[in-house]
């Protein structure tokens, strides 16, 4: 136990209730640094909101989410369906970095360097709102980008995507993971989980079923419920 | 028959040659009106707003008391602004009791419940959408409400010119604090009131006309604006 890296995120026990539903059953999950997690399970099992509950945006009914350190790190989370506000794309990056107190000569640099990376430079101006969903998300993902999370939650980003844009994304994320943030994403997609992921946790009705590296997830899911899950689901990836 | 097309003739001739009373009384009813618009929207968007996304105790008791307010009878706010601001109310000393500022505030009161419920309802709207993307970005109540206002300004704008569409065709609260004075206080309504009642049936028929027209371009104003933005900006 000694060699094995501090968790950058415990959950210890969560248990989340949504209008008198138990979605999540206390969870327990340990999110080790350094690596891209692909969170699965089938429809209903919870996957969101695991996902909106590490990053506080669902309070938990019991449970406790505890950071590395004691306190919560810089993080960002990119949702399905991307939200933009009604100004420039650039305007849009340049928004989270003024919520998050950058100012200035900074935030405009920033703002920039984030576009550039994700590809939009020449819409940079462009209104956000009648950009494709493509680049709504490439958008999105700048946006979290620019602010340098610690930790970036992705919810099904390339749910609503064409093959061609859900690449897109997929190479951004992988860009972003190289550059040391922690990536915790949902998909229903197992060629995407195979492509991104080092590990996978696999949701069974609200509780972790298993948390296994990736290749080997995929070569012998631990848990009965994983076996079902890829048994039902890998004829059509 | 004959006689409203007899009035309609004097009214198009009057409208066209520019009567200097008639003339008067259409600009001060756009002038107040639009001042008591900028006024009951300068107060009623942040108040719908805030009380779209706001979360503090006695939001519920408000947001009760604003939609009550729409459904107040506008002789009754006129009742209540006439006895504040006649000498013996609380504001008679500022000495506004028939005069075009008593009508502005008369209207900016009926403004604000009509201009906070519509903005209340546009910017819930907008908030059901944007919650969860503000709340991760780690956006405040008040930086929130900052952002709801200026993300939904094409809607609200249109809000604003229902207030204004409001104050222009109010009649029964500017008759009692401005009391519909000659060349000081009387507006569109009160005139087509007053010029009913005297049986001068085509200067109403003239203002009644303007006033319609007004209401109209208001409309297609907004709704244009709506078209718009909605190309522009999605």
């Amino acid at each position: 136990m000694a060699e094995r890296p501090a968790a950058l995120l415990r959950a210890r026990d969560l248990t989340v209730v949504l209008g008198g539903v138990t979605v999540l059953d206390r969870l327990s999950l340990e999110i080790l640094p350094g690596l891209r997690t692909v969170v699965l399970g089938a429809n209903g099992a919870g996957k969101s909101v695991t996902l909106r509950a590490l990053h506080g945006l669902v309070p938990p009914a019991s449970g406790t989410v505890e950071w590395q350190g004691g306190r919560a790190p810089r993080q960002a989370m990119v949702f399905q369906r991307p939200v933009m506000l009604r100004r420039s794309a650039l305007a849009n990056v340049a928004y989270g970095l003024a919520v998050n107190g950058v100012d200035g000569e900074a935030r405009d640099r920033r703002a920039r360097a984030a576009i550039a990376k994700v590809g939009l430079e020449a819409i940079a101006h462009r209104p956000a709102r009648v950009l494709s969903g493509g680049e709504q998300q490439r958008l999105a993902l700048a946006r979290a980008w620019a602010l340098e999370p610690a930790i970036l939650f992705l919810d099904e980003p390339t749910a609503s995507l064409d093959p061609g844009a859900a690449g897109e994304v997929e190479r951004i994320v992988a860009a972003i993971a190289a550059e040391g943030k922690r990536i915790v994403m949902t998909t229903h997609n197992l060629g995407q989980a195979r492509r991104l992921a080092d590990e996978i946790v696999f949701i069974h009705q609200g509780r972790v079923a298993e948390q296994t590296p990736a290749d080997r997830f995929f070569a012998e899911p631990q848990s009965q419920h994983a076996r079902a899950f890829l048994k039902g689901e890998l004829p059509w990836t | 028959m004959f006689e409203i097309f007899a009035s309609l003739k004097l009214a198009l001739d009057l409208m066209a040659n520019g009567n200097a009373e008639f003339v008067r009384v259409v600009a001060l009813s756009l002038e107040l009106s639009l001042a008591a618009a900028v006024l009951g929207s300068a107060i009623g968007l942040p108040l719908g707003a805030i009380v779209a996304i706001g979360r503090f105790p006695g939001r519920r008791s408000l947001i009760v008391a604003l939609n009550a307010l729409l459904g107040l009878p506008s002789v009754v706010v006129g009742l209540v602004v006439y006895l504040m601001l006649s000498r013996a109310g609380p504001l008679g000393s500022w000495g506004l009791l028939f005069t075009p500022g008593a009508i502005v505030i008369a209207q900016t009161v009926l403004v604000i419940p009509i201009v906070a419920a519509l903005a209340r309802q546009v910017v819930e709207d907008a908030w059901n959408e944007y919650a969860e993307q503000l709340r991760s970005l780690g956006v405040g109540t008040g930086r929130a409400v900052r952002t709801l206002l200026w993300d939904t300004r094409f809607s609200l704008l249109t809000v604003a010119l229902a207030g204004f569409g409001r104050a222009a065709s109010e009649v029964g609260a500017v008759m009692i604090v401005g009391g519909n004075i000659d060349g000081v206080t009387r507006v569109m309504t009160t005139a087509i009131a007053l010029e009913t009642s005297k049986g001068d049936l085509p200067l109403a028929l003239a203002l009644g006309i303007v006033l319609i027209l007004v209401v109209l371009a208001v409309n297609a104003g907004a709704y244009a604006i709506r078209e718009w933005s909605a190309i522009r900006h999605g």
